[in-house]
């Protein structure tokens, strides 16, 4: 099998298509590649429907955490510490044992035992906590002259919040934001190793690259395969979020726009 | 455990649960609690000291050194942990093997490599195959520690850099202008004071590690992953006094409120540290509780 028949047997088979089996002898490092990068698809699936929709719930919370009314940010408060204190590990173990459980009380629960729903949806759910927590450090530490500005200019309500509150609140968050995204991205290899099962070894990069790992026991060439794959998609995500970072900083001067500085440490789960 | 479970009339009532929870392997998920804390309380300082060293090679002069130590530092930030966790425990058990086939076995001439198998004399296997249950599970845990100690460690490394780079600088050019040597300023001067610039980020590095000791499981290590996925499984009668349908979501539900209380345990005690770190600091904080001292 040539390189370029592998690539035409394997660069979707994380989707079901192309070849039914996996390679099981005589492992080539294009298979390797080929395979590991048609599970990226799984990766890169998971984490933009989480950072999507996540995004939307998070600004919902931490608006919410804000409020003065203890209805509003009392939910807001147990949701940031159900999903940000306990390890998303067991919140997939959790999940996916509960809609089991579901299942067999009523059939609609039956598409959320697969991972591209069920996995999604914890997914979703703990970004949106995590952001939630950074966009709202966003939002107490906006600047009370901006505040004061919007309140000469006569804004209040929804018009206040759309045009002063929440861009400010988006450009201080923001490489926050970005370090959430990188490791949403790194979260979204434990789907398949926390019971949500890979159909028909339909699986992400992770799930590859172990069984790479295992059938040849040399763990020195899939994993640093992986570890490319995931490093390119870092800097792609830096590279998306840093062209967003520039728009929200578009009207400072130069030395006072905030520059995109990553701290790996803060955000990891 | 109790003596009324042995009366069948009670079984129906309310103690059932007490007999039921504690039977002989309810008893090794509590234990296995202990492997968690166990696990933390070794991994936590060996991190550290990784960190420290990674730090302290990140400012090196010497240049080599140094991009050793940035390297450790951004690698895994690129690279998800968990691909680590899993790359590490083959990587270092094969990394023992082999150095121990090359001692043990100097005369054995194929390669370690045959195939897709990694083959060392039967002296080098780690460990034994004639040794005892305890050093197997001894040895899985222990390779578990390092892998944890490693990949922690680099996030410690990045989070005591960064303190290092916050100390005020007039600290250190006073510590110059005493004559204090560079050894003497980083040892008296340096270190004492960056350690409350680190602790928010260790605090969340201690967070973070609490939250990753579920991985455990992945390791192979009988952890309370394992155990609640064991337990709450469906018991027919055939194999246990006890049997019960697929309780599973119950017992990860308990893990949840488990970790719940550590993070809240965990929070509580790193604020009390903080307090006592920033007291006579020239931050925020420390001002803060000089104030509070001042009125009351």
């Amino acid at each position: 099998m040539t390189c370029l028949e592998t690539i035409q047997a394997y660069a979707l088979r994380s989707m079901g298509i192309g070849e039914r089996l996996l390679p099981q002898t005589d492992f080539t490092l294009c298979q390797q590649i080929t395979l590991i990068g048609s599970g990226m698809l799984w990766n890169i699936y998971f984490g933009t429907i989480a950072l999507v929709t996540g995004f939307l719930l998070a600004n919902a919370v931490a608006v919410a955490r804000n409020s003065h009314r203890r209805w509003l940010s009392w939910p807001a408060d147990w949701f940031i510490l159900i999903f940000r204190g306990s390890p998303l590990f067991i919140q997939f173990f959790f999940a996916y044992f509960a809609f089991l459980s579901l299942k067999s009380v009523h059939p609609a629960f039956d598409p959320f035992t697969s991972a591209w729903l069920g996995a999604a949806l914890v997914l979703f759910l703990n970004t949106s906590a995590y952001s939630a927590m950074i966009f709202y450090g966003g939002l107490q530490s906006i600047p009370k002259g901006d505040l004061e500005a919007a309140d000469a200019y006569g804004l209040s309500g929804f018009a206040r919040w759309r045009r002063v509150v929440w861009p400010t609140t988006m450009r201080l968050a923001w490489p926050a934001y970005t370090n959430e995204a990188i490791f949403l991205f790194h979260a979204t290899t434990l789907v398949f190793f926390s019971g949500f099962p890979a159909v028909r070894q339909r699986g992400d990069a992770l799930y590859y690259a172990s069984y790479f790992a295992d059938k040849t026991f040399n763990p020195f060439v899939p994993y640093p395969i992986l570890a490319c794959y995931f490093i390119l998609l870092t800097l792609c995500i830096i590279g998306v979020f840093g062209l967003v970072n520039r728009r929200l900083n578009r009207h400072l001067p130069g030395e006072r726009r905030a520059r995109l500085r990553l701290r790996p440490a803060q955000l990891i789960r | 455990m109790f003596d009324f479970c042995t009366d069948p009339s009670e079984l129906a009532r309310l103690p059932w649960l007490a007999c039921y929870l504690t039977t002989g392997k309810h008893m090794a998920i509590y234990w296995s609690v202990g492997t968690v804390l166990l696990l933390l309380a070794i991994t936590a300082p060996v991190a550290l000291a990784f960190g420290f060293g990674g730090a302290v090679a990140a400012r090196s002069r010497f240049a080599p050194l140094r991009w050793l130590g940035k390297g450790y530092i951004a690698i895994v930030r690129g690279v998800p942990d968990i691909a680590f966790f899993l790359f590490f425990v083959i990587a270092l058990d094969q990394l023992f093997e082999y150095i121990r086939h090359r001692v043990k076995c100097p005369e054995w001439e194929n390669s370690v490599w045959q195939g897709n198998d990694f083959i060392v004399c039967q002296e080098a296997k780690l460990p034994l195959s004639s040794a005892p249950q305890w050093v197997h599970e001894g040895y899985g845990f222990g390779l578990a520690v390092i892998t944890f100690a490693i990949v922690f460690g680099a996030f410690a490394a990045n989070v005591l850099f960064g303190a290092m780079r916050a100390v005020p600088h007039a600290q250190l050019e006073t510590a110059e202008a005493y004559g204090l040597s560079r050894a003497q300023t980083f040892r008296r001067i340096l270190v004492p004071q960056m350690w409350v610039y680190a602790l928010p980020g260790l605090s969340n590095l201690w967070m973070v590690l609490v939250k990753a000791t579920p991985l455990l499981f992945l390791l192979g290590v009988e952890d309370i992953v394992y155990w609640a996925r064991e337990l709450g499984g469906t018991k027919t009668p055939q194999f246990t006094a006890y049997p019960h349908g697929d309780w599973r979501v119950w017992y990860f539900a308990a893990l949840l409120v488990f970790y719940l209380a550590m993070t809240k345990v965990s929070e509580w005690l790193l604020g009390k540290l903080y307090d006592k770190l920033s007291h006579g600091q020239a931050t925020a904080s420390g001002e803060r509780l000089r104030r509070a001292e001042v009125t009351a």
